[in-house]
Order: structure tokens, then C-alpha cells, then sequence
């Protein structure tokens, strides 16, 4: 297989600590572009920053000034209403002007309520009913595969999205066609929309699951920098796969970062209101103090 | 979350807006529960916004809820109902017709099972969350289901005796409920059956037949039209099938002109349903107010109920042009 040189991709910054700052700047990005919409899904926008920070600025191949290069990795956000941290993570790689993350909602805007190629070409697939993402992906993984390309492909679902069928047919698919240039990354903040998921359909052990379907399967901190981003390399360049796909159990906290949205169901998909808006963005600003 | 007060009550035509036909939806099932111990309620994680989280409350022991798995959920109310059960399942529309329509087909239509389905959400005024959340198709899919009676109640009395109907009438039924807050068009002294309109004002120059949300926007066309030398008739065509076809003959043989509004595709809803109806009956112009073969976006709900073309000044609109081919 070829490798295209990575001259072509973009640069990828190599401090943890500056990774931290990009965290908490998208963190107050997310809370700012929500309550300024008046409605989305804050906690499990807050669930997935460190594992989109690892993969824009790290791990993917790509290249913000050639959003349709053909051997870019490709990365669809299957818990498409976790949308606002990956527009604003957009944002940050310089695929989006900063200033458009205000307009996140509105009539006309790019950044729709939930991912939409027509108004955002970038984005590589349209979701929002859960649980379809997967599947996409090994749509894509086989493409590469039928091309002889080294692009890989990543999916992110949530804990209570894994609730649907089609992610266990998609399961079932992948290893038996020896996908190894494909990775499901599950955001695993233990809530859904109802209230926790043990509470309204336990999934657990969700990495036993995966290894019986014949995955490679890992779990880890979803928030700890050191360990996503190994993870999501050896998922993407690892040689000791055995040809099988990556599943990537990341344990995470709905609401990470605002204190008053930690773990608490409440905040699933409901605004901040001005005054909270302001309480989350002074806590996270006194946070970046210290990173 | 914005405003979901709708109509816009600024027109010429005041609505007083009452509670959405979701939560007349919730209200409803409590007292079914109260009733009758054979109910059983499902959700798929979204008891919330559907509202059966009122019946779930009270009665804990008689709900299941299903995870984000909609087609399970949908076989597992044909089991409950095949086992002697009444079962209520619920989550958006478009969710719980699209992902579960082959159980719905199989496991429900098909045996002629006694079980009942209520999508919330339906529609575009759903708002800001966009296309992947808005049913635009619902009417038409469950319409297509051989035994299936399809309801779509206009505000929250029209809701809450439709319900209880439901729970009277032995088959399967679907009903779509709406997010925003809907007028009030009734009183608690009002009743409904289903399969016969609900007529507004005995007009004899055109008739509006409209569903749902539009129903109000209806009347407010009606008002405007009055000031113009107008008269027309509303139906509430709350249940989409089986139509009201004798009320449809008779507003096509008296009217000569008919408009439909709904808030769906203009693809195998309310409209087709009507249209077959005045061209089996007293075959009379038509004009169809809906959406346009696309899919919406995010935007509020006044935005876009404007925008593609559902609010009152869309009906008169459809209605001056009927009347221009009215022989
Ligand atoms: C098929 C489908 N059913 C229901 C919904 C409504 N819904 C939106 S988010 C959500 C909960 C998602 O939970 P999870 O996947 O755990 O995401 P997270 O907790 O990370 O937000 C639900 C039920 C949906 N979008 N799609």
C-alpha cells in the first residue's frame, strides 16, 4: 500500500500540554454555541472533546485546507446530536470560521441541529437517528480496501445508541471481513436521554461484547489524553491486529468540565441559560489557568 | 429551547393556545392505565418527550422501557398484545415508524394485531433539531399498513378522547402527536370518532380539509377569507385513514373546491387520501398544501412552518387558486 508523505496532512501538535489548552477552549466553544442556539445536547458534546481533540490534531490523516483530499481518514460522528464538539472542533483545525459556530441552529446555517452534508460538505455522513454510523463505516473501510488505499475510517457512537440492532449486525460484519482499517470509538459517558443507561438498558460489558464478535477491543479513559491517544494510533497504525477492527471502549463523563452538568441526566438536551452559560465559561477559564 | 407557541397568534384570527397533543397523549394514557389494568405502556428512551413518562410514574409496573431499540420495541407490543395485553408503544414518529416498520408490517398489520403506536414529534415544527428527527412520512408509511388506522389530532381535547378511542377500537392503530404547544379548537364536551371530520362553519364556496397543527392555520385562512366574501368549510380530518369520506363527498358535491393541509410530504398523505375521495364521489378542483418533495432543516418552528409554506397566508393562497378553476 501507499502512504501519501504526511507533508500533505495536517501538522499534528505533539504537547499534551497545549492538547489540554485546545480541550478547554473547545469545552467553553461548545457551551457558548449552545446557549446561544437556546437548545442541543451539551452532555454528550462535553463526553466526546478529548477523543476529537486526539483525532483531529493527532491521529487522523487530513488536511483542513483540502477537506475532499481523497486519502483523508474519515470520521463520522454517528451520535450525530454530539454534533456541537465536532463543529467546534471544525472550528479549531480551521476547516470553519470561528464565527459561524454562533449561528449553530439557525435558519440557513451551516451547523445544523444535527450533521448535514448539504449544508456542510465536510461532514462525512448525515446522522442523527442513532445507530447507523457503523455501518457507514464499513461501507467506507471496504471502499478503501477495494482501492488498495491506507485511508482508515472512524465511527463514534454512544453507550445508549449501542442499544440498536443495526450496531450488532454492523458488529458482526466487520471482523468476518477482516476490517482492520476501521474503528468504532464508544463514548462511553453511562447515560442516554431517558436518565443512566443501567438504569434503562444495561449494555455492559461493552468490551467483552466486541471481543466476542471477533474485535480487537480495548478500554480507557476517555478523557486521559495519554491513553486515547495510543489508543487511537495502535487502532489506526498498529501492525498486531491480526486484520481485525478496533473497538475503543472510552469511559467518559456526560458533562465533562461543567461541574453542574456532571453526571447529571438533566443535562442531556437542554440549553444553558445565559446565567449558566457564563457560570461554565468562568469555571473553565479558571481551569485553563492551570493547564 | 425556543418558543413552540404556534400558530403565529399575531393573525387576524386569535388562537388560545392550549398543552401539545404529546402531552394530552400522557394525560390520556394515565387515565387509561386507571381503567384498565391490561395496559401496558412502552418507550425507547424517550419517555420525556412523548409524555408516557406520566404513565411510566404512575404506573411503574406496567412500563417497559426499550432502550434506543425501536423495532424491538415494536415486536415486543405484538407479543404483549397477542398475550392478551393492551400495549401503548411510544417514541418520535419518525423513529418508531421508519426504524420499526417491518415489525409494524409483520408483526402487527399483518396478523391484525391489537396494538397501539403514538409518535411524538411528528412534523417539522419540531424545530431546531432538524430533518433527522422530523417525520415527514408517517402518514404515508403507516397509511400503506393493510388495517392500520392513522390519527393526527389536532389539539389537546381532539388528543386526549382519540386516545381512549384507540384503546375502544380493535386493530391496530398509530397516532402522531405534535412537540409544540397546540390552540385550543374544542372543549371537554366535544366528542370524536374516529373516521368522521370535525366540521368548522358550514361554508359553501370552498372546503379546507387539514390535520394536525394545520387545522388551526386552517381556520385562520378561513377567518381571512370570510373578510374577503369567502365562505369556507374546515375539516379536521383528524383521522387521515380511514377518511372521512362521506363528509368529503358531501363538502366536494356542496363546495365544488377543495383544499387539503398538512404538515408532510405531499407524497401518499392526507391529500391522496382526499383526492381519491372527491374523485370516487363529486370529482371537484383541489389544490394540496404541504411539503414539497425535500426534506427541511433546522430552524425555529414559526421559521420553518413559513418557510415551507404550511402557515394560513399558504392556505388562502392555495385557496384563491382553487377558485379559479371552480366550474
Ligand atoms: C433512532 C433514534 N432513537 C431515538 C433518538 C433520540 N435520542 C437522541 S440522543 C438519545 C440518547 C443517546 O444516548 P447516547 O447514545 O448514550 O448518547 P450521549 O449520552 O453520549 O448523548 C436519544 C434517545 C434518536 N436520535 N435516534
Amino acid at each position: 500500500m501507499t502512504t501519501i508523505a504526511d507533508v500533505t496532512a495536517a501538522p499534528k501538535v505533539e504537547s499534551i500540554a497545549e492538547l489540554k489548552r485546545i480541550c478547554n477552549r473547545l469545552r467553553i466553544e461548545i457551551v457558548k454555541m449552545i446557549g446561544a442556539a437556546g437548545s442541543g445536547h451539551p452532555g454528550g458534546s462535553l463526553s466526546e472533546v478529548e477523543l476529537l481533540t486526539a483525532l483531529y490534531f493527532r491521529v487522523l490523516r487530513h488536511d483542513p485546507r483540502n477537506p475532499e483530499w481523497p486519502e483523508r481518514d474519515r470520521f463520522i460522528l454517528s451520535k450525530g446530536h454530539g454534533c456541537p464538539a465536532l463543529y467546534a472542533v471544525l472550528a479549531e483545525t480551521g476547516y470553519l470560521d470561528h464565527s459561524v459556530l454562533g449561528t449553530l441552529r439557525k435558519l440557513g446555517s451551516p451547523l445544523q441541529g444535527h450533521p448535514d452534508k448539504r449544508f456542510l460538505p465536510v461532514l462525512e455522513a448525515n446522522t442523527g437517528s442513532l445507530g447507523q454510523g457503523l455501518s457507514i463505516g464499513i461501507g467506507m473501510a471496504i471502499a478503501a480496501k477495494l482501492d488498495k488505499k491506507d485511508w482508515h475510517t472512524f465511527v463514534m457512537v454512544g453507550d445508549g445508541e449501542i442499544q440498536e440492532g443495526q450496531n450488532w449486525e454492523a458488529a458482526m460484519f466487520a471482523p468476518y471481513h477482516k476490517l482492520e482499517n476501521l474503528t468504532i470509538i464508544i463514548d462511553y459517558n453511562h447515560q442516554q436521554l431517558d436518565g443512566f443507561t443501567k438504569d434503562i438498558l444495561d449494555v455492559s460489558p461493552l468490551r467483552e461484547k466486541f471481543e466476542a464478535f471477533g474485535w480487537r477491543a480495548v478500554e480507557i479513559d476517555g478523557h486521559d489524553l495519554e491513553q486515547v491517544i495510543p489508543a487511537l494510533e495502535e487502532a489506526r497504525n498498529g501492525k498486531n491486529k491480526d486484520a481485525r477492527p478496533t473497538c475503543i471502549v472510552a469511559n467518559t463523563v456526560k458533562g465533562k468540565g461543567v461541574s453542574f452538568m456532571e453526571n447529571n441526566p438533566e443535562w442531556h438536551g437542554v440549553a444553558p441559560k445565559p446565567d449558566q452559560v457564563s457560570a461554565a465559561v468562568t469555571e473553565l477559564q479558571e481551569k485553563a489557568k492551570h493547564l | 429551547m425556543s418558543s413552540t407557541t404556534m400558530p403565529n397568534t399575531t393573525a387576524k384570527f386569535e388562537l388560545k393556545m392550549g398543552v401539545a397533543t404529546r402531552e394530552a397523549y400522557g394525560q390520556a394514557l394515565v387515565e387509561l392505565g386507571r381503567k384498565n389494568p391490561n395496559v401496558v405502556a412502552l418507550d425507547a428512551d424517550l419517555a420525556k418527550s412523548t409524555f408516557s413518562a406520566k404513565f411510566q410514574k404512575e404506573f411503574p409496573d406496567r412500563f417497559y422501557t426499550c432502550g434506543i431499540a425501536e423495532a424491538n420495541m415494536v415486536g415486543i407490543a405484538s407479543g404483549l398484545a397477542l398475550a392478551g395485553k393492551l400495549p401503548f408503544a411510544s417514541s418520535f414518529a419518525v423513529f418508531l415508524c421508519d426504524k420499526g416498520y417491518d415489525q409494524l408490517r409483520m408483526c402487527v398489520a399483518y396478523p391484525g394485531v391489537n396494538a397501539k403506536f403514538v409518535g411524538s414529534h411528528g412534523g417539522i415544527s419540531i424545530g431546531e433539531d432538524g430533518p433527522s428527527q422530523q417525520a415527514v412520512e408517517d402518514y404515508a408509511l403507516m397509511s400503506a399498513l393493510a388495517g392500520f388506522v392513522v390519527l393526527n389530532p389536532s389539539d389537546e381535547f381532539c388528543g386526549r378522547a382519540l386516545v381512549h378511542r384507540m384503546a375502544e377500537h380493535n386493530g391496530p392503530v398509530y397516532m402522531r402527536t405534535g412537540r409544540p404547544k397546540a390552540p385550543i379548537l374544542y372543549g371537554p364536551g366535544d366528542t370524536f370518532e374516529i373516521g368522521k371530520a370535525k366540521q368548522h362553519g358550514n361554508g359553501r364556496d370552498v372546503a379546507i380539509v387539514a390535520c394536525g397543527l394545520e387545522v388551526g392555520y386552517a381556520l385562520q385562512a378561513q377567518a381571512q377569507l370570510a373578510e374577503e366574501g369567502i365562505q369556507a368549510r374546515v375539516l379536521d380530518m383528524h383521522t387521515i385513514k380511514p377518511v372521512d369520506e362521506t363528509a368529503i363527498a358531501q363538502a366536494a358535491k356542496e363546495c365544488g373546491a377543495i383544499v387539503t393541509a398538512e404538515e408532510h410530504l405531499l407524497d401518499g398523505g392526507l391529500g391522496s387520501q382526499v383526492a381519491r375521495a372527491v374523485a370516487k364521489s363529486y370529482p371537484a378542483p383541489m389544490e394540496f398544501v404541504g411539503i414539497q418533495n425535500t426534506y427541511a432543516e433546522s430552524a425555529t418552528p414559526e421559521q420553518l412552518m413559513e418557510k415551507y409554506g404550511l402557515t394560513a397566508p399558504f392556505i388562502v393562497e392555495a385557496v384563491r387558486s382553487v377558485l379559479k378553476r371552480k366550474r
